[in-house]
């Protein structure tokens, strides 16, 4: 800083003093990118609540003009198909079908395998768990053709081919969700006084007694941040879906939105509405656990 | 490990732990351990190395072919296309999304409602990548009722040249010039001019061809009229100087020939100044009352031939090309697809809730004291900003880059959902590559594997940097 500033620097910093940011620009440019972020979630809204009809004759923004557009037509229809496939109902169930228990099982294996990595004795645990980080970065469309394949191979050896059910989409996203669960479960951990374990072995827990009475309530706020990741990522999952589910009766949101975008135009009230049901859940769930939600961005720095 | 020790204090050596004592006291920790890695090796190790082993392999992974697959990735039109467009993503979108992620972090530090704009700006992340490039496509839509972006190019393009009443289509070749039959002919900047001078008092008749019938019914054009002399003033008729009945006749009206309504015209005096203007009614006559004597012209405005808005194809297949003097090929290869740019936006609109979570939390870490001790040195907030603050969050700017960098490289369902089925060829990426050749129609193996280890291979970089930050 003492060195002497050139002329171009002076005179950026001569403009740059006259233009001084005070509070009230700051607001009004943060308020503009408000505005601009909120848009397009805006818009989708509007136009699930504007009928069938009036998409393409004038533009969403006309309903500030003519409020009287507005209905709840679009959702009475897609909601009086009940849970008949197909539906959205049918899928917003299939979607809960897969999600909740790739959450619970990711939550549990990874917490399970972390205390192993963290209070475990045997030697090599430093390795096995770098090993699994840099599994984190493997792109899942790495393993999909095998995986494909490996499932009809169970299929021959047991009868039971998890290809094209709900169980084959779950294998698959526990396998992808653990390398980052394990790291998170492992650093918070790595934060637990010994000590504490070492109370439980005295008045004689085993290893399981002591997992899920002492370290499983301490390790609740991560957990927490890893099931709502998990949760979001699953269920905004697209690809894995449609490679093991494509062709089934009982698919998730994100299917059901993408059949219909082939018709864009002619199936835009089902898909805005149908987009507003899918984005309503997360939505809860992100509100409900902003906190979590935020700490486990910010541990999946890496992913 | 000291828990284990003090049951077994007479351990000396690794090597003497081993066997059954060692399983003994390691067992139910290694069990703890099994589910996971047992998951791991099946479904994501031993598939990786499958993959690798198939992209040596034909289509339906049963004959040896060496590199071919490989060759075939480098001669394929549609994954050199994936290539391009990663590069393109690679190179704009990790840049944007941490540069705004800086910003917005920065200034949300000097608001009061800090947390509804960071519950604004963090919010798209948790919606399908489905949902949101569904919101995108109608943003980014060709039609100016539906997309929000095309409606307001329109404004602002209707705000500098309003479209006339008898748009003219320049791209087939046609003119304005071409339109004149009857004492018209073609003036300066698009317009039409009157053949003949006409002074007060005198009527002006302009002959014009091949409107659309379409266009005259719409404008309600009537029977023209002739028009009747005034005192002081100049009247006059354009007409659409064409009967069905009479086609050789250009000189007069014919009773099933049209006026023609709307048309903006002004009187230009002698000197080239226009001195009035007016518009023609539903028969095509017009009138310039209280005209001072001199010799003019009547001039039939461009405007009235402006073509009407064409909103831009964001979702097709117009490109930006940076060097038009180049040769097709390196034009081909420079050239960036419009709707990259609105996928990276949509894209952008996606991911920037994480670049400012992770950079403000950066912000939060740093050091007061050095900043403040930047501005008492009379450092304005631009330098704190540029010297300080920036070095200081290099290490944060860094992982949301990669991160992003990463992310980007397996980017797919934006493009499958945002791109209109026509334009997905030119917006392919390796991932969506991946899909298309190894599971529509049936699954194969070769190609479609020997791209997913290339994808795998272009990570391995960022893979080992976070061994690395992680183990250092």
């Amino acid at each position: 800083m003492s060195q002497v500033p050139s002329v171009r620097e002076r005179r950026t910093v001569g403009l740059l003093k006259r233009l001084r940011l005070s509070r009230a620009v700051v607001n009004v440019i943060l308020g503009l990118v408000a505005v601009f972020w909120l848009v397009p979630t805006i818009s989708l809204l509007v136009i699930s609540l504007r009928p069938e009809s009036l998409f393409g004759e004038s533009g969403w923004w006309t309903v500030f003009t003519a409020p009287s557009q507005l209905t709840w037509g679009n959702y009475t229809t897609i909601f009086s198909q009940g849970f008949a496939a197909g539906g959205v109902l049918d899928s917003l169930t299939t979607s809960l079908e897969i999600t909740i228990p790739v959450t619970i099982l990711v939550a549990l294996i990874s917490s399970l395998a972390a205390y192993s990595l963290v209070f475990g004795s045997w030697r090599g645990r430093d390795w096995i768990f770098l090993v699994i980080v840099g599994l984190m970065v493997v792109p899942l469309q790495v393993a999909l053709i095998p995986v494909v394949q490996l499932y009809r191979e169970m299929g021959n050896l047991f009868g039971l081919n998890p290809y094209g059910t709900i169980p084959g989409v779950i294998i698959f996203h526990v396998a992808f969700g653990l390398p980052f669960g394990i790291f998170l479960m492992r650093n918070f951990l790595t934060g637990i006084p010994k000590d504490l374990l070492e109370a439980g072995r005295i008045e004689g827990a085993g290893e399981w007694k002591i997992f899920y009475s002492i370290v499983l309530p301490l390790a609740l706020p991560a957990i927490a941040s890893l099931a709502i990741f998990q949760f979001i990522w699953v269920w905004n999952d697209l690809l894995v879906a449609l490679v093991f589910l494509g062709g089934n009766v009982h698919t998730p949101l994100t299917i059901f939105l993408y059949d219909q975008t082939r018709s864009l135009a002619a199936n835009y009230w089902i898909v805005s509405t149908g987009a507003v049901v899918s984005i309503f859940v997360p939505l809860i769930v992100f509100f409900s656990f902003q906190r979590y939600f935020v700490r486990g961005v910010l541990a999946g720095a890496v992913k | 490990m000291t828990s284990i020790t003090t049951e077994e204090p007479n351990v000396t050596s690794p090597k003497a732990s081993r066997g059954r004592g060692w399983w003994r006291r390691n067992w139910v920790s290694l069990a703890f351990l099994a589910p996971g890695i047992i998951w791991l090796l099946a479904i994501v190790v031993y598939p990786t190395i499958a993959t690798i082993r198939f992209s040596f392999f034909d289509e339906s992974a049963t004959k040896f072919v060496g590199l071919h697959n490989y060759a075939s990735v480098f001669s394929t039109d549609e994954i050199l296309t994936a290539f391009k467009n990663n590069i393109i993503w690679v190179l704009v979108f990790p840049f944007f999304v941490t540069f705004i992620g800086l910003m917005v972090a920065v200034l949300t530090e000097r608001i009061r409602w800090a947390t509804a704009f960071k519950a604004i700006i963090v919010m798209p992340i948790v919606f399908s990548t489905t949902a949101s490039a569904l919101v995108w496509r109608t943003i980014f839509d060709l039609d100016p009722h539906i997309g929000v972006v095309n409606a307001i190019e329109q404004t602002v393009s209707d705000w500098f040249s309003a479209p006339g009443a008898y748009p003219l289509n320049s791209s087939t070749g046609e003119t304005v010039a071409s339109l004149a039959t009857f004492n018209a002919k073609g003036g300066p900047g698009g317009t039409l001019v009157s053949s003949s001078a006409v002074q007060p008092g005198g009527t002006v008749m302009m002959g014009l061809t091949r409107i659309s019938s379409v266009t005259l019914q719409t404008l309600g054009a009537k029977t023209p009229v002739a028009p009747h002399e005034m005192a002081a003033g100049i009247a006059g008729l354009v007409w659409n100087d064409f009967s069905t009945s009479q086609p050789s006749n250009t000189t007069s009206i014919v009773s099933d020939e049209h006026g023609l309504p709307n048309l903006r015209l002004s009187l230009v005096s002698s000197k080239g100044s226009s001195v009035a203007s007016t518009v023609t009614d539903a028969s095509g006559d017009f009138s310039f009352s209280h005209v001072a004597p001199g010799s003019y012209h009547v001039q039939i405005l461009a405007s009235n031939f402006q073509i009407a808005f064409v909103g831009t194809f964001w979702l097709g297949s117009p490109s930006l090309t940076p060097v038009s003097s180049l040769n097709q090929t390196a034009q081909s290869l420079l050239s960036v697809p419009l709707i990259d740019l609105a996928m990276i936006i949509s894209y952008i609109w996606i991911w920037a809730g994480f670049a400012m979570v992770l950079i403000g939390a950066g912000l939060a870490a740093l050091n007061r004291e050095v900043l403040e001790a930047a501005e008492i040195d009379g450092a304005n907030e631009w330098q704190t900003l540029r010297r300080v603050t920036i070095p200081m969050l290099a290490p944060v700017l860094t992982v949301v880059f990669v991160t992003m960098v990463i992310n980007v490289l397996k980017v797919f369902d934006i493009i499958l959902n945002m791109a209109p089925g026509s334009s997905q060829g030119p917006a392919t990426t390796l991932a969506l590559t991946i899909y298309n050749d190894g599971f529509t129609g049936g699954i194969h193996s070769g190609l479609a594997s020997a791209v997913a280890v290339i994808l795998f291979l272009l990570v391995v970089p960022a893979m080992l940097w976070n061994l690395k930050k992680i183990k250092g």
